[in-house]
């Protein structure tokens, strides 16, 4: 089913056309065929095991670290495909970035952590640096708790902080889309709503594309909302729609948990 | 924000390539090192490895014969060496992961001699094989019951397995361990909660399970105890006997001692040649032997450790 | 959960219910009886058979317990005891007037005029006229072999580790490591034997040295024992990295070879360094390796391609032939009580720099 977004942005959208993704000879996902607006959270919901994280990692083609798999169809950052021959996965990377669901940050300082990005594109400017890492921090709503305790070991924060580390890391290299694979599911309850809030505010520079598990907070961080189920696409709208009067009765059954 | 292109690129990263191929290159090497060794004794070896060399003595000052009773004086120094060994080493091993309170002083004592007793020279070994055991003990042996007449106060068969004892001991204390950490701590929960003691846990539930960790731990103990010659340089080695040792305290050839003295202090070096290839490959089947073994041994509990945790 | 036996089930006095004084006991359970004391406090006993106080492991449990704590003390006292008896063995050196009439500590540490020498010299010759005991040419000698043998093998056994668990597939894998495991089980003697047989010839081909038998030729077959502790201990380290990292390193758009040197090297370094200090305590304190293939000449130079004699291989060469008690033999057993006095301490120095270095990085040591 082809959907299309009512508005669509140029800066940072992502059109995906007839995307699958096979593990060795079985297919986990597709096709699938959807415009992710810019500069908008678009979530991606629906129960466990239906593709919605294997999407997610072949936007910034992660995908491509597990040696079996396999993509199928095209996928665009605005006008540029990036699974285009010749096409450098790593350079896809520096402009989607991606938060995982348990916090990984390096066993650097929390300064390291966040300038490794920039370092790997060669910036060494100290001035400079220090400047990006100060303002990704900033984004991400970090700085009051760490800017005294920068080079201090990035695993001595709190699960809470960690999590907002990894986004300022992801936020340094400034991107066009950030992914986030439920950013929050390992959290309590307040660092979540820190990191919904987030959220919230990154959509104002950034397209940002979350996967949960939790209906409540698609609904309330989201434009836009995707249900998948058992690895198709099965309704894509705006979160309103999808939450009051979906057209899918699969997706009305999921979100009134009839099943899930 | 940064707009840099999607760079279109067909070549891999410079650096991956060079990382890939310097890595790849220097592990190429460690195994064309091992190859040469192998072949070289292979070749030379190979020609005198017969039936008869391995069960006759030595004779004609080295250049014919056998080597069987160095084979024998090996296997008898590793049988004498690993009963000893054992129990002290498993059962350090239990105390440590079983019984000892991590942070207690008692057991960081017990690790730090654990871990600096693998890092002690082999040839300090054999000084102490000299001092203590062959000196001190066996020469308070001799005072005690043979009225001073030099029985065990001298090198012996059984003072050099002691000395290879606590040399191997880290080695398989180390094995044990990690045998032991291995059983799952499910199993060790439902036999407390079925009433048992500590104890009878240990013995009934974990021990068994641990037996193929510590089996591995032997095999390597026993490789090393059959190839290191520093120990036993003064502890009980000697290059010809008439006889085999039959009591612990007499003296025994074995093949690592052999290789040494016929490879440096041999008369005639081309006449002994042969031979002593030979001896150094019935060393090094011997050590291959085991080695695979104690692999074989190890995979299979690795095997069955995953199975059984689904 | 430390497996106790279980205490005995005795309610608090304070919880238990207090009938008025006088007033008869009360029976909660058929298999409990219960008593008043003269204050009113009611105690309650288990006189049923399945009861749960706590009863007396066997004998022989008992007595296996105590033999497992006492032998775990064996490897301390194997360390007490390795250095009163190589200690005592040396202890004359400081202490009796013969030996020292002969060889002194002093005279072992600094230089020495010897006669019939222009300048003063360090020298070890025990045996011989005047005999000398200069240690430097034996120190001297090990730290050669020892720094051959680790320039060679850390950066060979590294590279390896980093192919073997970042670049390798399974079946290369399963190749690579019982072959390196098999290097790790050749005996010594045997690295020395082919040492001595056939890389001295091969160096003394290519290179054309003077001796034959030399620093480098012992101190490259060294390398060949070091090489397997250090790869092994290495490519533990690599591999228990959290895949975590690479991956967040990947997503920040890093090539393979950046995250392999900027997260996943830092990230094993305390690991690394381990290997390292394992390594060189493999290295300095190796004997037959040395005695067969080092020439065996105490000569004090920094030319690799000199023989040497290193401290271990004196020992075991010199024992066999000295006098029981005499100088000569205090000498080496003191040359003993050095060496394990050197490798405890480098033991100890890399222990305390690991456990520095990963609390450093805010992992729990």
């Amino acid at each position: 089913m082809i959907m299309q977004m009512a508005t669509l942005d140029e800066s940072g959208s992502l059109a995906v056309r007839q995307l699958s993704v096979y593990y060795g000879d079985k297919k986990a996902m597709g096709p699938v065929t959807m415009t992710i607006p810019g500069r908008q959270v678009t979530a991606l919901i629906g129960p466990s095991g239906c593709g919605k994280s294997t999407f997610l990692r072949s936007l910034n083609r992660m995908n491509e670290l597990i040696p079996e798999c396999r993509v199928e169809g095209e996928v665009k950052l605005d006008n540029e495909s990036i699974y285009g021959a010749g096409v450098d996965a790593v350079a896809v990377r520096r402009r989607i970035g991606m938060v995982f669901q348990k916090s990984n940050p390096f066993p650097k300082s929390i300064y390291d952590n966040v300038a490794y990005g920039l370092r790997l594109g060669g910036m060494k400017d100290r001035s400079e640096l220090g400047g990006r890492v100060e303002r990704a921090i900033k984004h991400a709503a970090l700085w009051e708790e760490v800017k005294d305790r920068l080079h201090e070991s990035a695993l001595g924060l709190s699960g809470g902080q960690q999590q907002r580390l990894c986004i300022a890391r992801a936020l340094a290299v400034e991107p066009d889309v950030i992914l986030m694979d439920e950013p929050a599911s390992a959290l309590d309850p307040i660092a979540t709503a820190h990191i919904e809030e987030l959220i919230h505010e990154l959509a104002k520079d950034y397209t940002v594309v979350i996967v949960t598990h939790n209906m409540q907070q698609a609904a309330r961080v989201s434009h836009n909302t995707a249900f998948f189920y058992m690895g198709d696409l099965i309704e894509f709208d705006t979160t309103q729609v999808i939450f009051t009067k979906p057209t899918q009765s699969r997706t009305e059954d999921y979100i009134t948990g009839r099943f899930g | 924000m940064s707009r840099s292109s999607l760079r279109p690129s067909r070549w891999p990263h410079v650096g991956d390539v060079v990382l890939w191929l310097a890595t790849g290159l220097a592990t190429l090497l460690v195994l064309v090192i091992l190859a040469v060794i192998l072949i070289d004794v292979v070749k030379n070896g190979v020609p005198r490895l017969t039936l008869g060399f391995l069960t006759k003595s030595p004779s004609d000052g080295m250049t014919a014969g056998g080597i069987f009773p160095a084979i024998f004086g090996t296997v008898a120094l590793v049988i004498l060496m690993t009963i000893a060994a054992l129990p002290a080493g498993v059962a350090t091993a239990i105390y440590l992961h079983e019984y000892a309170r991590p942070t207690a002083f008692a057991t960081r004592i017990v690790r730090i001699a654990v871990n600096n007793l693998a890092g002690v020279p082999s040839i300090v070994f054999g000084l102490f094989g000299l001092g203590f055991f062959v000196q001190f003990v066996g020469g308070g042996m001799d005072k005690l019951f043979y009225g001073g007449d030099k029985v065990f106060g001298q090198p012996a068969l059984i003072w050099a397995a002691l000395t290879m004892a606590v040399l191997t001991l880290p080695v398989v204390i180390v094995a044990t361990e990690e045998a032991l950490s291995n059983v799952s701590p499910d199993v060790r929960l439902a036999s407390a909660a079925l009433g048992a003691t500590k104890f009878q846990t240990i013995a009934r539930v974990v021990l068994p399970q641990a037996v193929p960790g510590i089996l591995t731990g032997a095999i390597l103990a026993i490789s090393r105890g059959a190839g290191e010659v520093a120990p036993i340089l003064f502890t009980g080695a000697a290059y010809f006997l008439p006889t085999l040792p039959h009591t612990l305290h007499d003296q025994f050839m074995q093949l690592g001692y052999h290789v040494y003295v016929l490879a440096t202090q041999s008369p005639d070096v081309d006449a002994t040649r042969p031979l002593l290839y030979a001896t150094v490959l019935v060393l090094l089947v011997l050590t291959f032997a085991l080695n695979a073994s104690a692999i074989v041994v190890r995979s299979r509990m690795r095997r069955h450790l995953s199975r059984s945790h689904g | 959960m430390n497996g106790n036996n279980i205490e005995p089930v005795r309610p608090p006095s304070d919880r238990a219910p207090r009938p008025a004084p006088g007033s008869s006991p009360s029976r909660v359970d058929t298999a409990l009886t219960s008593s008043v004391s003269a204050e009113g406090t009611v105690t309650m006993q288990s006189k049923n058979p399945r009861r749960l106080e706590s009863r007396r492991p066997p004998l022989a449990e008992r007595m296996t317990e105590l033999a497992i704590h006492v032998l775990a003390y064996s490897a301390v006292a194997a360390m007490i005891l390795i250095l009163i008896f190589i200690a005592k063995e040396a202890w004359p050196l400081l202490t009796s007037a013969a030996i020292h009439r002969e060889v002194t500590l002093a005279k072992m540490w600094f230089v020495q005029q010897w006669p019939g020498y222009d300048a003063p010299e360090h020298i070890w010759q025990p045996v011989s006229e005047i005999p000398k005991y200069g240690v430097w040419p034996l120190i001297v000698g090990t730290i050669k072999v020892t720094l051959i043998a680790m320039v060679v093998a850390v950066p060979l056994a590294v590279s390896a580790a980093v192919f073997v668990s970042q670049y390798a597939g399974r079946r290369t894998r399963e190749i690579v490591k019982p072959a390196i495991e098999f290097l790790a089980g050749i005996p010594s003697v045997v690295l020395g034997f082919f040492a001595l047989m056939v890389m001295a010839s091969w160096f003394q081909d290519v290179f054309g040295f003077d001796s034959r038998l030399n620093a480098l030729v012992a101190g490259v077959a060294l390398s060949f024992a070091v090489i397997p502790v250090v790869f092994t201990v290495c490519e533990e380290a690599l591999g228990a990295v959290p895949r975590s990292y690479v991956e967040a390193s990947a997503a920040l758009g890093a090539a393979r070879w950046q995250t392999i040197t900027r997260v996943v090297l830092p990230a094993a370094a305390p690991g690394i360094a381990a290997s390292i200090a394992l390594g060189l305590g493999r290295a300095f304190g190796e004997t037959m390796i040395v005695l067969m293939a080092s020439g065996n000449a105490a000569i004090l130079s920094a030319n690799p391609a000199e023989s040497v004699r290193t401290l271990s291989a004196t020992i075991a060469a010199e024992l066999a032939e000295v006098v029981f008690g005499g100088p000569h033999y205090t000498v080496l057993f003191a040359l003993a009580v050095l060496l394990f006095v050197v490798t405890f301490g480098i033991n100890s120095i890399g222990d305390f720099a690991i456990a520095r270095m990963k609390r450093r990085m805010g992992v729990a040591s």
